[in-house]
């Protein structure tokens, strides 16, 4: 480790090429911060959405008039406006005013929460799409068998429809949440510090901008990649021999 | 509900009522009028074979009497249950599992291996034991001829296969009433046969069966008892020989003709 | 006729709901003694400001659209009908470009793009905007080359055959027989890129750009009021549905339209 620092030391001093999270202790502290950070909320905003996807898918199928509705203007609302704007209004607008209506003194939400609550809504919106036209491509005869074998509509969706709606949707769902990662770098606005936030006072202090884009981009890359090669994993698991993209 | 349907299965025996009643049927999809007033009962024990041209509701009709499909005007009585009159969920699932159907595209579940497919209702709406369901699953597969494919995914199978397989997971429900719907007729010829066989032993054993189709010998040797219908009704209907050595109708005529 | 009413009808009652409910929220808000009403009435006189700061924002979407699009049409062409190194080339950047965060591509662009370039007696000023657009421009250019690539490979290869067939070069069957069908089925996809282009738009406020989002802070922090945190970012909220919305539903339309048997 020692030799590695060295080597990014003499870099920098040869050739002005400045990595300084390699050998400066404190400017790797902000990174690796930044890169838990940005983990943190890809993680929990992905789980969330896909929560919010099902439930939504779920509510859309089965639901009353009035649920359809409700989920249709959510579906409206948070795919036809700008996700940073929805950033806004959560952490400086809605989150001020319930932390006046519930007399707290202290923030109800942390910044970080307010990010995670906001991603996981706007992604929640498309997740939502993108199972309901899995869940539409299933063959009305095989919920036809369900219904005729006397499974209810719940035990329908749950055991019949999901399973194949889900295998359907991959694609499309490794569409969004790589797109739900990239957002993430949203946060920056409200000051969490994920890795772009990181990446932004290493190079307001060291002034190495260029070599920290560099680095920020390559890490995306591989964060992006790393995750879509686990999706393919997943759907490779979960094919079904003889069905599908036969 | 089970006690119910005991003293109305008894009442049956007792009066020898058809265990299937249809009566005045009308169904009608938008402006199209599909069945037109159709009537036929089935007894316990019988093999009843609808045929008849393309579009004349012989598939609706079926799913009329499984409650499928919701009839417009008309009784329809099944295994006891006032199929025309069902309302709730539990009465729509007390029907199902006396009134079992297999249809043309088999429908098997393609995530679910074949023992999976077949045990799935057994255990998820009888609520029964699974060392038990499962028993009775691979028993089943033997009988429909296919052990040994238990662990096999629908996708992996040959269409006479898996039709077989629907059958199995239909008669896992034990129920009174076997409904058929032309269930041959997206199979190659090869695969037809060992369909037909299968439908010919439970038909032997004495399972009360409804086969909508177009194999016409295989009609006259199983059934007994021939419905024709045409545009919405049933227009002439007799046991095997008399109907298709002699058929009374113009209309039975012209079909026959052009079918055998 | 009637369903054109019918859909005109439902979209005035969604404006109207919209508006009652960010006007009940800033009520429900509203701290001081004054009715709600005299405290969001300052927010009219700085509607223009806004207005106009919604139109920076529509201005650099198109601009950004139309750059990206040239060349990201050329780069997924490169990507699908050449082979080697310039397939491998193309390929890489629209890889490159399209897994790229938005608001990071828009960093490279400010912090790096110099205030002006120099060429021979020229000077060229670049202002915020300028490297907004080109900041923006370049994952549009990554999304047009997938969108391109997905149009020309839709087309079966038998239609390369039959003009092969009558003797037409690359170029000729490019553009007589592949070009206006697959345009056609180009068209939704490239409408939705433009959708969450304008969607990422707001992002320039972050990077130094005088936009909606700049200007919506800026009147905030005058009025000092905290009455008008409701109306101010519903209003934003609102004007952006307004715009996108219509084109995401048009782009569905098309999409149905067109759809390949």
């Amino acid at each position: 480790m020692e030799t590695v620092s060295e080597l990014f030391r003499t870099l920098n001093t040869t050739y002005g090429f400045d990595l300084s999270i390699f050998y400066d202790s404190y400017d790797a502290d902000l990174f690796t911060r930044g890169m838990y950070f940005t983990a943190l909320l890809s993680a929990a905003s992905v789980f969330g959405s896909l929560f919010l996807g099902v439930i939504g898918a779920y509510l859309q199928f089965n639901g009353g008039v009035v649920a359809r509705k409700f989920v249709s203007a959510y579906i409206q609302v948070f795919r036809n406006t700008p996700p940073l704007i929805q950033l806004y209004f959560f952490f400086f607008s809605l989150g001020p005013s319930l932390t006046s209506a519930t007399g707290m003194s202290e923030p109800i939400l942390s910044n970080v929460a307010w990010a995670i609550v906001s991603l996981t809504l706007y992604a929640g919106a498309f997740n939502i799409e993108v199972f309901r036209s899995g869940v539409e491509a299933v063959p009305a005869a095989t919920i036809e068998a369900a219904d005729s074998l006397g499974l209810s509509k719940r035990q329908t969706f749950l055991q019949i429809i999901l399973p194949l709606a889900f295998r359907i949707s991959l694609p499309g769902l490794n569409n969004n949440l790589v797109n739900l990662i990239k957002t993430t770098t949203n946060a920056y606005a409200i000051a969490v510090p994920e890795l772009l936030y990181g990446a932004s006072q290493v190079w307001s202090d060291k002034l190495n901008a260029l070599e920290m884009m560099i680095v920020l981009l390559i890490v995306y890359t591989a964060v992006i990649g790393l995750f879509t090669w686990m999706m393919g994993c997943i759907e490779r698991n979960l094919a079904v021999p003889g069905w599908g993209r036969a | 509900m089970q006690s119910s349907k005991r003293s109305e299965d008894s009442q049956a025996t007792a009066t020898d009522r058809p265990i299937v009643e249809v009566q005045g049927v009308e169904k009608s999809f938008g402006s199209n009028r599909v069945l037109k007033g159709v009537s036929l009962t089935v007894n316990k024990g019988e093999a009843v074979a609808l045929i008849g041209p393309s579009g004349s509701g012989k598939s609706t009709l079926l799913r009329c009497i499984n409650g499928l499909i919701k009839v417009d005007k008309g009784t329809v009585y099944a295994s006891g249950h006032a199929v025309h009159a069902l309302v709730r969920d539990s009465e729509r699932i007390a029907l199902r599992k006396d009134v079992s159907m297999v249809f043309q595209q088999y429908n098997l579940f393609p995530h679910l291996t074949v023992l999976q497919n077949v045990m799935l209702a057994p255990i998820q709406v009888l609520r029964q034991d699974r060392a038990e369901v499962e028993h009775r699953a691979i028993t089943l597969l033997g009988k429909v001829r296919l052990q040994g494919k238990e662990s096999a995914y629908p996708g992996e199978l040959s269409g006479g296969q898996q039709q077989r397989v629907a059958i199995a997971r239909a008669l896992a429900m034990r129920p009174s009433v076997m409904l058929f719907d032309e269930v041959t007729s997206a199979l190659d010829p090869e695969t037809v046969k060992e369909v037909l066989t299968t439908i010919r032993e439970l038909v032997e054993e004495g399972m009360t069966s409804i086969l909508v189709t177009h194999e016409m010998r295989f009609a006259r040797e199983v059934a007994h008892h021939i419905f024709f219908t045409d545009r919405g009704l049933i227009v002439e209907h007799g046991d095997p020989d008399a109907f298709f050595d002699d058929p009374k109708d113009e209309r039975t005529r012209e079909f026959l003709g052009h079918m055998l | 006729m009637n369903n054109q009413a019918n859909w005109r009808c439902k979209v005035l009652m969604r404006f109207g709901l919209a508006i009652v409910i960010v006007l009940a929220l800033s009520e429900a808000h509203a701290t001081s003694q004054e009715s709600w009403i005299d405290e969001i009435a300052p927010l009219w006189k700085w509607m223009p400001l806004l207005l106009k700061g919604f139109l920076v924002d529509v201005g650099i979407s198109i601009a950004a659209m139309l750059i990206g699009t040239a060349f990201g049409a050329i780069i997924g062409v490169g990507q699908t009908l050449f082979k080697g190194i310039i397939r491998i080339f193309c390929l890489g950047l629209t890889q490159f470009f399209r897994n790229a965060p938005w608001l990071v591509l828009l960093f490279f662009c400010i912090l790096l793009i110099p205030h002006q370039i120099t060429v021979f007696d020229w000077v060229i000023p670049f202002p915020p905007w300028m490297k907004g657009i080109i900041g923006l421009a370049l994952p549009v250019m990554g999304n047009v080359s997938e969108v391109v690539r997905g149009g020309l490979i839709s087309i079966p290869s038998a239609q390369w055959e039959a003009a092969d067939a009558l003797a037409l070069n690359k170029w000729q069957t490019l553009r007589i027989v592949i070009l206006p069908q697959a345009l056609k089925r180009m068209l939704p996809p490239w409408m939705n890129v433009y959708a969450v282009l304008i969607m990422a738009t707001p992002l320039v406020s972050i990077v130094g750009v005088e936009d909606s989002v700049t200007v919506a802070r800026s009147v905030l922090s005058a009025e000092g009021n905290t009455a008008l945190l409701m109306p101010v970012y519903g209003l934003l909220l609102i004007l952006f549905y307004a715009y996108c919305a219509p084109i995401a539903r048009l782009a569905r339309f098309l999409e149905v339209r067109y759809a390949v048997k």
